[in-house]
Order: C-alpha cells, then sequence, then structure tokens
C-alpha cells in the first residue's frame, strides 16, 4: 500500500491509496489492486474513463468479483443471499430505465435502433447463406449504409448526452425566487460568501441570470440568481423577468424566497420547490426555511439540506457506474459501425461488426439472436429451392 | 457380456455416421435395417454440402466420419459456394450420384471394423430398470446391447400427401415403423409434428437443354476431404429454368388441390424451403423463381427440379411443369409430394443426444425435428461416438459452439427446440470467422485423437498438415521489411518506421499471397495450401483477438454443468420470471441458460453460488 499520484497520461488527477493485494488471499483469489481516491465524482469519472481507455481494461459486470470470488473457492453461501437485491435491480426495467436515460438526452427512438440493426443484418445474411438464390441481390445496398450513417449518428448524440452527465458534471441548477426585494442576491452572496451578484436595496436591480458554482459536499451545486418576479414596464426589466421563468423552469431546485417587508406572489409551478422566508431578524415568517442573512441564522440548515438534496439527484455509485456502462456500449457500438461503415462492404467482416454492434447495444435494445435475423430475412427474401 | 456395445436403428445418413463412428472407437456395433440395398440412399435432392452444410461435412470429415469421403467418390459436379464472398462463408458443395453414393457407402461401412449390418426391423426395445438393455426385432429376433441409437427418419406417425392423396408411409414406397413409436409414446416425450416437401422427378431424355443457362462446376473440383488426393468421377453441369406467369397462374389457379393450402396439412414446413405453392402465394409479386435442374446420376436418367417442391396433384404439377422452358414436353417419373411427419422435441436430449428420459438411448437426424442429409451425419457421428463412450465406460463427448457447427447445431436444438425443420446456416454461428471449412480439422481432429475416433491415416495427415503450418508461420513471422523496402514493392503501409513480417501485410485487404511472395522469395519454400491457409488467419486476425474474451468466456460458462438436483423455485434471490424460465427450459450448462432471454450476470453468479453449496439435505 502507498500513497501515490493518480495520474492520467501527464495528468495528476488525484492522490490516492494504492494497494497490491495479490492472490490467493485477496477476496477474488485473483491478483488485485485497488485505487483509493478521493471521492468526488469528477474523480471517479476520469480514473473510470482513464481506466477504460487502456486496452483489455473493462468495467466489471454487475456480481462480477463475487463470481470470480466463488470461482477460486473464497466465498461461502452466507456472503451470497445479498445477491438477490442485485438481481432484482438488473431486470428488464432496468433495460428501460437505461433507454429512457439516453432518450432523455437525445429524443431518438431506440427500439428504432433494433429495428434498423435487425433489418441491416438481414440483408447481409441474407447474401451470405443465402448467395445462390435468386431473389438475393448482390452487393451492399445504399439503403443499409444509409441506415447505418444514420444510427452512428444518433449514437454519437446520444454519447454526448450520456458524456454531459448533467447533474454530475453541469451540476445541479438552484434558482433563486420570488418577487423584487426580497433578497435573493443577498442569499446568493451570503451562500457563496462572495461578491459575484449586485447586491442593492433598490427593487428589480437584478436583471441578468447571474450563476454561483457551490461545492457542497463533493457535489456541484449552481446557484442561480434572477430577476424577482413583477409586472413591469421597464422593457429590460421584462427580459429579465422572461428568463427568471425560463431558469425556474430549467431547475432541479426552485428556493421560493418571501419576506416580512414584501408583498407576497403564489409560489410557480415547478416539481421541487422550498419556501425560505429570509429577513428572519426583522420578523420570523411561515416557511419550510427562516433564515437571516444579517445573523446568518438557518443559513448551516439550508446549506446542509442542498447538499443532501445534490447527493441524492446525482445519483450513488451505482448509477455512475450505470451512466459508465451505458457509455462504454454506447462508444462499442459506435466503433464497431465506424469500422462497417468505413469498409462499406456486405461481406463476413461486415457481418461481423454489425453483430459486434448489436452485442454492445443488447443492454438497451433488449437481445437480438441470429433466430431474429433469420425471422426478418425470411419475412423479406423469398428463399428456397 | 451382450451381444453388442452399441446398437443403431436405421440406415441412413445419421445411421451411417453413427454406426462408423461407434465402431472407430472399437465398440462391437450392429447397424439394423430395412434393406442394406437402401443403406446410403439419399431421398431427396441429389446433393451434400452447401454453405453451413459444407462446413458440417468437413467437420464430420475431421472426426473421421465417413461423408466427406463417399461424397467425394459419388460427386458429379463440384462447386465451392460463396467463392467471391470471404473464405470463413464458403461452403463446398457436390452433386452425387445417387447410385455411386450408396454405393460407395455401403463399401465403407462392410469394410468397417466391428461394425455388423443385420437386415430386418426393430418392433420394441428392452427397457430393464429403466435402463436399455437389447432390441427385439420383428421377426423375433433378439440382441442385447448397452446403448442403442434410433435414427428412423420421419418414421413417426409419417404421411405422405399428394394432392386429395394420403398414404402413410415413411420414404416413398418404405412402410412407417409403429412398434417403435408407441414404445417413444409411453416415455411421455413431447412431440411435434413437422412437413417437408419434394418434387417432382423429371426424365432428362424428355428435357430441351439447348435452350437453358447451363452452370459447370469448378475445374478443379475441391474434394471435402482432406484425405482425397483429387477427384476421378467424371463431371458433368447442371442446368438452370425459371417459373414463368403461366406457371404461376396455374399453382394459383389450384391452390385449393394443394394439400397445404385446402387445409390437410397444418404443421410447419421449413421456410428456406418453401412449396411452389408457397412461393406464388408469399411473394405474389415476384414473376419468376429460378429452378435448378439437377442429375440423379451418370448413368440415370432421373432430374431433379430443385426449387419446386409440391403437394399438388398430379394432373396440375403436370400442367404447370410444361410452362418452364426447355420443359414443353417434360416426362414425370415421379410426382413430387409433401411429408408429414412427428418429432421428438430435441429439448428433450442432453447435449450428447441421449434422451434424458431412457439413458442408454440416443436420438439422431429427423427425428429431432431437423432436415438435411449433413445434419443428420453429423447427429449421426455424435450419437454413435457418444453410444460407444457409454458402452466402454468412456466419458462423454459434448462439442463446443466455440469449436464447431455441430456444437452450435446441437445445442441450439437442446436449448431452444425446433419451430420449423431445422437447417444449418452460417448465421447460426457467432464465431463464424473461426468456424471455417478450411480448419475444421485443426479444431477438430485434436479431440479426435484424443477420444480414439480418428484412425492412424488421418492422424499422420493431421500431423504433416500441423507441422506445415507451423512452419509456414514462422516463415512468414521471420520475413520481415521495412516500410520503405515494402512501398517499392507496391504495398502501401505507413511509413513510420515499423518493421513488418509478411503474416502482418497478408493482413492488408489489398495485399495476397502473390504480394508477398514477390517480396520474400524464400516464401516460394511454403506449400501453396499452406500458404493460402495462413494468408485466411492473418486476414481475420484482428476479428479473431477482438473475439477470443467472448469465446473464452463462452466456453467457461459451457463447462458448468447445471445438474438434476437444482431446484430453481427454491432458489432465494431468483425472479419468478426467471425461475419459471429455468424450470421450463433446464438448461444442462451454464451457458445454456445464459443464453435464456433476461438471464442476468448476477443470476448466474448466484446459481454458481448454488452450486457450490450442492444439493440440500431433506430434513429427518
Amino acid at each position: 500500500m502507498a500513497l501515490r499520484p493518480v495520474r492520467l497520461g501527464s495528468e495528476v488527477i488525484d492522490t490516492g491509496l494504492v494497494v497490491y493485494m495479490p492472490g490467493p488471499n485477496s477476496f477474488t483469489g485473483e491478483d488485485t489492486a485497488e485505487l483509493q481516491v478521493h471521492g468526488s465524482p469528477a474523480v471517479v469519472r476520469a480514473l473510470l474513463r482513464g481506466l477504460a481507455a487502456i486496452e483489455g481494461v473493462r468495467l466489471a459486470e454487475a456480481g462480477e468479483f463475487t463470481r470470480r470470488a466463488f470461482i477460486n473457492g473464497k466465498l461461502d453461501l452466507t456472503e451470497v443471499e445479498g445477491l438477490g437485491d442485485l438481481i432484482a435491480a438488473e431486470t428488464e426495467t432496468q433495460r428501460q430505465q437505461a433507454a429512457a436515460r439516453l432518450a432523455g438526452g437525445v429524443a431518438t427512438d431506440i427500439a428504432r435502433w433494433r429495428e434498423s440493426l435487425l433489418d441491416a443484418r438481414a440483408e447481409i445474411e441474407a447474401q451470405l447463406d443465402f448467395s445462390d438464390e435468386g431473389d438475393v441481390p448482390d452487393g451492399l445496398p445504399p439503403r443499409v449504409l444509409l441506415e447505418m450513417t444514420q444510427l452512428r449518428a444518433e449514437i454519437g448524440t446520444a454519447l454526448e448526452g450520456v458524456a454531459r452527465g448533467r447533474i454530475v458534471r453541469e451540476g445541479l441548477r438552484v434558482a433563486l425566487a420570488g418577487p423584487p426585494n426580497v433578497g435573493k442576491s443577498s442569499l446568493l452572496n451570503a451562500l457563496a460568501r462572495s461578491d459575484v451578484a449586485i447586491v442593492s436595496d433598490e427593487a428589480g436591480t437584478t436583471r441578468d441570470v447571474k450563476e454561483v458554482a457551490l461545492d457542497l459536499g463533493g457535489r456541484l451545486v449552481i446557484l442561480v440568481d434572477m430577476a424577482g418576479l413583477r409586472e413591469t414596464s421597464s422593457q429590460a426589466e421584462a427580459e429579465g423577468v422572461r428568463r427568471a421563468n425560463r431558469e425556474i423552469a430549467a431547475a432541479d431546485l426552485v428556493l421560493w424566497l418571501s419576506a416580512p417587508d414584501v408583498a407576497g406572489l403564489p409560489p410557480p409551478d415547478a416539481p421541487e420547490l422550498w419556501s425560505v422566508a429570509t429577513k428572519a431578524d426583522l420578523k420570523r415568517g411561515e416557511a419550510q426555511f427562516l433564515i437571516s442573512v444579517q445573523t446568518g441564522d438557518g443559513l448551516a440548515e439550508l446549506l446542509a439540506g442542498l447538499a443532501r438534496f445534490a447527493e441524492d439527484a446525482a445519483g450513488n455509485t451505482t448509477s455512475l457506474l450505470s451512466r459508465e456502462r451505458d457509455r462504454q456500449a454506447l462508444q462499442d457500438a459506435a466503433s464497431a459501425l465506424g469500422r462497417f461503415l468505413t469498409r462499406g462492404q456486405g461481406d463476413e467482416l461486415a457481418a461481423e461488426d454489425l453483430r459486434a454492434a448489436t452485442t454492445a447495444l443488447e443492454r438497451l435494445i433488449g437481445r437480438v439472436d441470429s433466430e431474429q435475423v433469420l425471422d426478418r430475412l425470411f419475412a423479406g427474401f423469398c428463399i428456397g429451392k | 457380456m451382450t451381444d453388442f456395445g452399441v446398437i443403431i436403428v436405421g440406415g441412413g445418413h445419421a445411421g451411417a455416421e453413427a454406426a462408423a463412428a461407434a465402431a472407430r472407437l472399437g465398440v462391437a456395433t450392429a447397424l439394423i435395417t430395412h434393406k442394406f440395398a437402401t443403406i446410403g440412399e439419399m431421398s431427396c435432392n441429389p446433393a451434400i454440402g452447401g454453405l453451413g452444410k459444407g462446413h458440417l461435412v468437413r467437420e464430420i470429415d475431421a472426426l473421421d466420419g465417413v461423408m466427406g469421403r463417399v461424397a467425394d467418390a459419388a460427386g458429379i459436379q463440384f462447386r465451392v459456394l460463396n467463392r467471391r464472398k470471404g473464405p470463413a462463408v464458403r461452403g463446398p458443395r457436390a452433386q452425387a450420384d445417387r447410385k455411386l453414393y450408396r454405393e460407395a457407402m455401403q463399401a465403407t461401412l462392410t469394410r468397417q471394423p466391428n461394425l455388423t449390418i443385420i437386415e430386418g426391423e426393430v418392433d420394441d426395445l428392452v427397457v430393464v430398470a429403466g435402463n436399455i438393455t437389447g432390441v427385439i426385432l420383428l421377426d423375433g429376433r433378439q440382441f442385447s446391447t448397452r446403448a442403442v441409437v434410433l435414427t428412423t427418419g420421419t418414421f413417426l406417425r409419417g404421411l405422405i400427401h399428394r394432392g386429395e392423396e394420403t398414404i402413410p408411409a415413411g420414404r416413398f414406397g418404405e412402410r412407417p415403423v409403429l412398434g417403435l413409436s408407441q414404445r417413444l409414446e409411453a416415455l411421455g416425450l413431447r412431440l411435434g409434428r413437422l412437413k417437408t416437401g419434394t418434387p417432382a422427378r423429371l426424365d432428362r431424355r424428355s428435357i430441351d437443354f439447348s435452350v437453358l443457362e447451363e452452370q459447370p462446376g469448378d475445374d478443379p473440383a475441391e474434394p471435402f476431404s482432406t484425405l482425397t488426393a483429387a477427384i476421378t468421377t467424371p463431371q458433368v453441369s447442371c442446368h438452370i429454368t425459371r417459373t414463368t406467369a403461366e406457371t404461376h397462374r396455374i399453382i394459383a389457379d389450384n391452390l385449393h388441390r394443394s394439400a397445404m393450402y385446402s387445409g390437410r396439412i397444418q404443421s410447419r414446413g421449413p421456410r428456406y424451403c418453401p412449396s411452389i405453392e408457397d412461393k406464388v402465394v408469399r411473394f405474389a409479386d415476384r414473376d419468376s423463381h429460378q429452378i435448378f435442374l439437377e442429375p440423379e446420376g451418370l448413368d440415370d436418367d432421373t432430374i431433379y427440379p430443385n426449387g419446386l417442391s409440391t403437394s399438388l396433384p398430379a394432373d396440375v404439377q403436370d400442367a404447370f411443369l410444361r410452362t418452364l422452358p426447355g420443359l414443353a414436353d417434360v416426362r414425370i417419373i415421379r410426382p413430387g409430394y409433401a411429408i408429414e411427419y412427428d418429432y421428438v422435441d430435441p429439448r428433450e436430449l442432453k447435449p450428447t443426444l441421449e434422451l434424458k428420459r431412457l439413458p442408454g438411448l440416443f436420438l439422431a437426424g429427423q427425428i429431432n425435428g431437423t432436415t438435411g442429409y449433413e445434419e443428420a451425419a453429423a447427429q449421426g457421428l455424435l450419437a454413435g461416438a457418444n453410444a460407444g463412450q457409454l458402452a466402454r465406460g468412456e466419458t462423454p463427448i459434448v462439442l463446443s459452439r466455440t469449436e464447431s457447427y455441430i456444437g452450435v447445431m446441437v445445442d441450439d436444438l437442446v436449448t431452444r427446440g425446433v419451430a420449423e425443420p431445422y437447417r444449418m446456416f452460417t448465421s447460426r454461428a457467432e464465431f463464424r470467422l473461426h468456424l471455417r471449412a478450411d480448419n475444421a480439422d485443426q479444431r477438430l481432429t485434436p479431440l479426435g485423437i484424443e477420444r480414439g475416433l480418428v484412425g492412424p491415416t488421418r492422424q499422420a495427415a493431421f500431423h504433416e498438415k500441423v507441422k506445415a503450418l507451423y512452419d509456414g508461420r514462422k516463415a512468414l513471422d521471420s520475413a520481415r521489411v521495412t516500410p520503405n523496402a515494402a512501398r517499392k514493392a507496391g504495398i502501401m503501409v505507413n511509413a513510420d518506421g515499423q518493421h513488418r513480417s509478411a503474416f502482418d501485410l497478408l493482413a492488408y485487404p489489398d495485399v495476397g499471397v502473390a504480394d508477398v511472395v514477390r517480396l520474400f522469395p524464400q516464401l516460394n519454400a511454403i506449400p501453396a495450401q499452406t500458404l493460402e491457409q495462413l494468408s485466411i488467419d492473418a486476414q481475420y486476425a484482428v476479428y479473431l483477438d477482438r473475439q477470443r474474451a467472448d469465446v473464452e468466456a463462452m466456453r467457461r460458462d459451457e463447462g458448468v454443468t447445471l445438474p438434476d438436483w437444482l431446484e430453481y423455485n427454491v432458489i432465494p434471490g431468483l425472479s419468478a420470471e426467471l425461475r419459471q424460465k429455468l424450470t421450463a427450459a433446464r438448461p444442462a450448462t451454464l451457458a445454456q441458460a445464459q443464453a435464456l432471454e433476461g438471464m442476468t450476470p448476477a443470476a448466474a453468479t448466484l446459481l454458481l453460488a448454488v452450486l457450490k453449496r450442492g444439493p440440500m439435505r431433506k430434513a429427518g
């Protein structure tokens, strides 16, 4: 065990403990190395990506370490019963979730990916297995090349969506909203302990949307300060209100502020909305959080609440991994399709590339076996002597 | 002391191969068939091999089976299909002379040591305490044995349909076996019903070949067997004709008289071998279909019109046949017909092709729901070998999906069952680039030698081939060249300063054997065939490397057997859906379980855990 800088290429991404556990005394019974790094998702993500780029390195399948431990005789049954939970989490629903996760990012119909892959494979397999049939054309139809080009583009878009890992990478968006002069900018400054927003006592000062990034327990949280919501004749301010409404709609969480010295407004529709009463030093209002930036009362509770929320929203390590797995699946499929398109032929290597692409996407599109390819093939071609 | 170690029932393609395999293992074997004269009969089209099927023949040959050598002796037109496609999907095929094929097969089996051929009809099996101990013939003779291989084809409730007529029968002119059927029924096996068809046979002298396209064979002909030096049988051509609009009209007008379309046949036929009625109905937009006119023999005037299987009445067959070019004056020797038959759901079998419910009884061929001589022969070989292994108390032989088409076929059969007559296609093999016709011996002969299936002649030939490949590979690896020198010789590689070997260069898509020999004249010493095969290895090397991990994972899981005591319903943590699927399918290995829809890595681990714990002790 040693404390070492962890490098990806020449870049040091963290300093952590490196543990080498030689078999047969490790958990799995095989030679094992463990990297203990700081828990920030950004570090873990960078590390996973770096490791995956090394040839021959891949993520373990769910339960793989346990399985290896069994194979090598390192576990007894009492230690395995818990596997049931793992299995429960791995069903068809999980596939649908993975698909939905991506569909959200690319607005694409993943079921169609399956269809076009089946079509392309049936076309190529027909030429390989039934080349002596009158009904089977020779050569790769341009339609197949087009469809696969489009599929690769869609996978590319999906990859970008996954790569963004929005909440983990971009942070949780928290909108500070409420009527003018309710103390949004003061709260922002107090939370950020810096002077990023213009603070003044004159209503309607904050016309632009301002953002400040916080690190709460290793999670990135973006606080968004915006114009107060009210009817206004000023064109510039009206634009600010319009942007504020857009920010509320896009936010993961809205802090709806009220103050004892400002007329209240009905809160906007938002899936997650916390009421926060400010200026508690003047008068204690009714809300989930009571705060005063003058005395600092309630700020610690609000920050702790935000940290918990961010942790939950970003998900635990498992979802980080499953997103990484989605990315790897898409990446493998994209590479295989890339090889197919580069060669541009309809031979047995093309068939192998498409098979590899289908297998990679299995966790998203469901299992595809040769019987289904044959079903497609016989439906489309008049085969038979 | 039993009369025989193994008894084979049936002398078709599965039976012949099973008998030869058991006898090669040194087990006293008997082949019981109705008539010696029908051993090796090709009851459907007179051809061996083709895409996927040619691979099977090469694998049979690699295990020292007889089909390849017999086809080499009987072949009258050899063609390697898919010559323009990559080597992995090329399939050797031959038109065979039916008489020569029968004669060669009968001679081969007669010469086979340890094999006795008995004419007779097996009426029943002798079963003592749940084990096979013998067979009883219709004439009262009785033989004791340790294992029986049933290769009786379409005998289970075989029913021939031709137009409005139905005739209970096996092959044409043979009666179906009934006694054995009752024995199988009593076992409570799941049975299914399938159908298949055959076209009319035509008189060659009534066909005008001058208006037809001729299709000659390859010259030189490529034999099936690695032990055949050259094809010496005279070669002939096939001819191609087409159906016409008038053909389609006659068929469409008479659909109500077809056994299939009048509703008399309901069982499923093969989608890859539809009747001409099917083609006309399902693909109404096609105005013509290709028909191959295949000779059935050198001194035989029978022509097999491949592509015209039908169950229409004889008069309609006669009418539509005359509308094809070249067939205006055609004479029908025997009209086509469809046959319906029962098959045993192959999920009743272990991967050794032994019935789970009756130890010692093996099934092979059409009775398992397959179609084709090659599929039948391949199963026959495996079933015969395993019956032999059982008889002499040796470990069974199970072939992996990762190593052979036979392994793919048997695994498909015993895990998925069949919905239509099962035929081999190259697309069924995940590792198709590795399972090639050219390396069948490298994949299977070592196993065959280890288990005693391969005789001394093939052993010697194989060792010679392996040594040539080894030496050739060494020569290709040690012949190295700089990018500049390669470019000078016209091979465009990156000018990166890296030396490349001749083997590396062969992996380039546009570099052939001739190019590297020009660059390294010393490679001329390598035999052409060896060099060709090494060049195929090089061509696929990148892809094969990429697949290696998948192959290893599958092989590992194939090695984990799931014993009968596993009770999926009481394994905690398995989802209800998986419990039900596993209970229904009862996979034999972890690899088969993995192929079930919905299986997950964690579920596989759980099964491993339960296996490790062993069976639960009953309370009390």
